[in-house]
């Protein structure tokens, strides 16, 4: 269960082996997080996670494996690990591809491709978390979205418009949880330094993985339901989100 | 029957269950006999702080229709109340008759059965114990049936109820001695303290004395004025106790939060000023009043819905006991408290005596603090694990009634008896039906299987 300041006991992370979710997996594992479940494609890097996050007093890790592009059997995967762990307080959508916006652009079949890994299996998955949250009764769910999503750039747009799907699908879905006991959690944040964007250069703004996993967990204990890492992007995207497009587009990419 | 959003009072945490209401006690054991598998716990008025009377993905019992009120024996003072009756309807069939109960919580809107499952106590603790000692017998709907229980012929499961949170059984009624009370008022005797050591000093030295006894202290307060309050003594007042204008006056009407300030927080400063205000419109030196018994025992309830007053992400109550000879742990708190910047908005410290034998009973004698926090207070989580520890590295112990935070680890040390509660609790409920969100969060029961 989760208890007052939103600290949960069962944790079930889709994309297991993210370094935000580890980042926030360590913060919890310090209240009162026991039993983890990490879903991800490589099964190498689940074990690598798995044994930190015991290192970090966490009595039960599970590693299961998770391909986002195999939808069909997503609904089945969610049930079987509800099933076998009863409760699941938190569940962290953190699975994702950034890609490379101009090999993203020569080649639509790979373009298509991390739409359907970002977006499709987003929906699949989160479609099949918020029943079992809801027959439960309880449960929250945090999606990391991106700042990207907010409004589209030049320079990354393949990337943007499918985290720009997925945050609306899990903003809609938080809303038809209310009165469920289940709460959705959407998170943006900004450019992350991680192995994900290691040798891209830096947008405005740039943040950890350790202030994206601070934003998290404030947000469990406040109920907040969009978290902005770091919190002034809030304000800085209700700008952007205004400007005109030929000033936006100076400003994003000139 | 239907699915409802549950919270405490403390409103953190809310779950949903489907909630239904029995009207008679067969009726409560066949929603046990009918429990799904995420099975099922009573909730009366809502009044226990944290997650005790909710239960995600099963069933909530309420019992709002489970009502009435008779007379076992007129002369010596025992009533017969159903497990949803409320105290206040219990107090007002007594006040006529001259009577009142033993043991009353901060509030009078709990229901019985609910005071008998967190066993609760009053400012009169050393004088009278808590609830459960004044319960003559009880009716227990459970999932193998009725059970009537008397302290003498079933101690085991008598006691297991007595504090066991609702995960025993409903409550359906019990039938409760009470005292003989020459008036509807209390002589009350107050002065304040300027630091903690004073406030404790004054409380030890007056023990035995008085039959109620409470500090408020400011939990503001910095320095050496740290744990600085105001200390109260209460006495049943005698016919020639009254001043001679005094009329039994009706219960004040209460005043309700006003909606359009609920949705609000109201802000640490303004808190800080209030507690300023009542510290130094007290006096020094000893002040004789006298009062309506209502008033000097549920203050909190002059102001209806006050827990809306900490918003949407409501409060948390942290309420913990330490025997006498660690009451340093007192200091240790509030010091604590105030370095990690999340100074308590409101800050209560009693005196216990002699506990009970239920397990899972809070009361113990010694120290006991109670503290209200804002739960989104930055910081507070951890300060309060950090507590945690030190409370039950004293031999103390945190109150279930009011948990919404305790992490499992810590039970069996603030609760050394609760294997044996444990047991008596799956010999009543062997299907493992009862169950809340406070008992999967500390373990209390085991879930069923399938019941994920």
């Amino acid at each position: 269960m989760n208890d007052a300041h939103g600290s949960p006991q069962t944790v079930v992370v889709f994309g297991g082996s993210s370094e935000i979710a580890l980042a926030v997996l360590s913060r919890l594992a310090a209240r009162r997080t026991r039993t983890v479940v990490l879903a991800g494609r490589n099964p190498a890097a689940l074990e690598a996670a798995a044994g930190a996050l015991r290192e970090a007093g966490v009595t039960s890790v599970e590693a299961v494996v998770f391909e986002a592009l195999e939808t069909d059997g997503h609904a089945a995967l969610v049930d079987d690990i509800f099933d076998r762990h009863g409760d699941v307080d938190l569940v962290l959508m953190a699975f994702g591809e950034l890609g490379d916006q101009a090999t993203l652009e020569d080649n639509p079949p790979a373009a298509a491709r991390l739409a359907r890994v970002n977006y499709v299996a987003s929906v699949s998955i989160g479609l099949a978390v918020a029943a079992r949250l809801r027959a439960q009764g309880h449960g929250n769910l945090v999606a990391l979205s991106s700042v990207a999503a907010e409004r589209p750039r030049r320079s990354n747009f393949v990337y943007g418009s499918s985290k720009a799907g997925m945050d609306a699908f899990f903003r809609g879905l938080g809303d038809a949880l209310r009165g469920s006991g289940a709460r959705v959690v959407v998170v943006r944040p900004g450019f992350v330094r991680t192995r994900m964007t290691a040798g891209m250069a830096e947008a405005p703004f740039a943040t950890t993985p350790e202030a994206v996993a601070d934003g998290v967990v404030r947000a469990l204990e406040t109920g907040a339901e969009t978290v902005w890492v770091p919190p002034r992007l809030r304000w800085v995207m209700t700008v952007l989100r205004h400007l005109p497009a030929p000033l936006f587009r100076k400003l994003g990419d000139g | 029957m239907g699915r409802e959003l549950l919270a405490g009072w403390g409103r953190t945490a809310p779950t949903a269950a489907d909630v239904c209401r029995p009207a008679s006690d067969a009726d409560a054991v066949a929603a046990l006999a009918g429990a799904p598998a995420r099975g099922a716990v009573a909730r009366g008025l809502g009044r226990s702080y944290g997650d005790a009377a909710q239960n995600a993905g099963g069933t909530v019992i309420s019992t709002a229709r489970l009502e009435g009120l008779t007379w076992v024996d007129e002369a010596a003072g025992v009533v017969r109340a159903a497990g949803g009756a409320s105290l206040a309807g219990v107090m007002a069939l007594l006040s006529p008759h001259g009577r009142a109960l033993c043991v009353v919580p901060g509030t009078r809107h709990v229901t019985v059965g609910g005071a008998v499952a967190a066993d609760v106590h009053g400012k009169n603790h050393p004088a009278d114990g808590s609830f459960a000692r004044h319960v003559v017998e009880l009716t227990l709907a459970t999932p193998g049936g009725l059970r009537h229980l008397t302290p003498a012929g079933n101690p085991d499961l008598f006691w297991a109820t007595a504090g066991g949170m609702g995960l025993t059984g409903v409550v359906v009624d019990a039938t409760l001695s009470t005292m003989a009370v020459e008036t509807e008022a209390v002589r009350v005797v107050s002065r304040r303290a300027g630091d903690l050591d004073e406030v404790m000093a004054a409380m030890d030295a007056e023990a035995g004395r008085h039959r109620y006894a409470v500090a408020w202290l400011d939990g503001l307060a910095k320095g050496r004025a740290t744990g600085r309050g105001v200390v109260g003594w209460g006495d049943h007042a005698g016919a020639g106790d009254l001043p001679p204008a005094w009329q039994a006056e009706p219960s004040r009407r209460s005043v309700a939060v006003p909606p359009w300030l609920a949705g609000l927080r109201v802000p640490g400063p303004a808190v800080a000023a209030l507690n300023q205000v009542r510290y130094h419109r007290s006096r020094a030196a000893d002040t004789t009043t006298v009062e309506p018994l209502d008033r000097f025992l549920f203050p909190l309830d002059a102001v209806d819905g006050w827990n809306r007053l900490y918003g949407p992400a409501g409060f948390v109550q942290y309420q913990f006991v330490v025997p006498f000879a660690a009451g340093d742990v007192v200091r240790t708190a509030l010091e604590r408290l105030r370095d990690a910047g999340c100074p308590p908005f409101l800050a209560v410290l009693k005196r216990m005596g002699a506990a009970d034998p239920g397990p899972l009973s809070f009361p113990m004698p010694g120290w006991t603090l109670a503290l209200d926090f804002p739960t989104a207070t930055a910081g507070l989580a951890g300060v309060l694990d950090a507590l945690d520890e030190v409370v039950a590295g004293a031999g103390g112990r945190v109150y279930l009634a009011k948990d919404a935070r305790l992490r499992p680890e810590l039970v069996g040390a603030m609760y050394p008896a609760v294997d044996r509660w444990r047991e008596v609790q799956r010999d009543v409920d062997p299907a493992g039906v009862l169950t809340s969100d406070l008992g999967r969060r500390l373990g209390l029961v085991r879930p069923r299987a399938g019941a994920g």
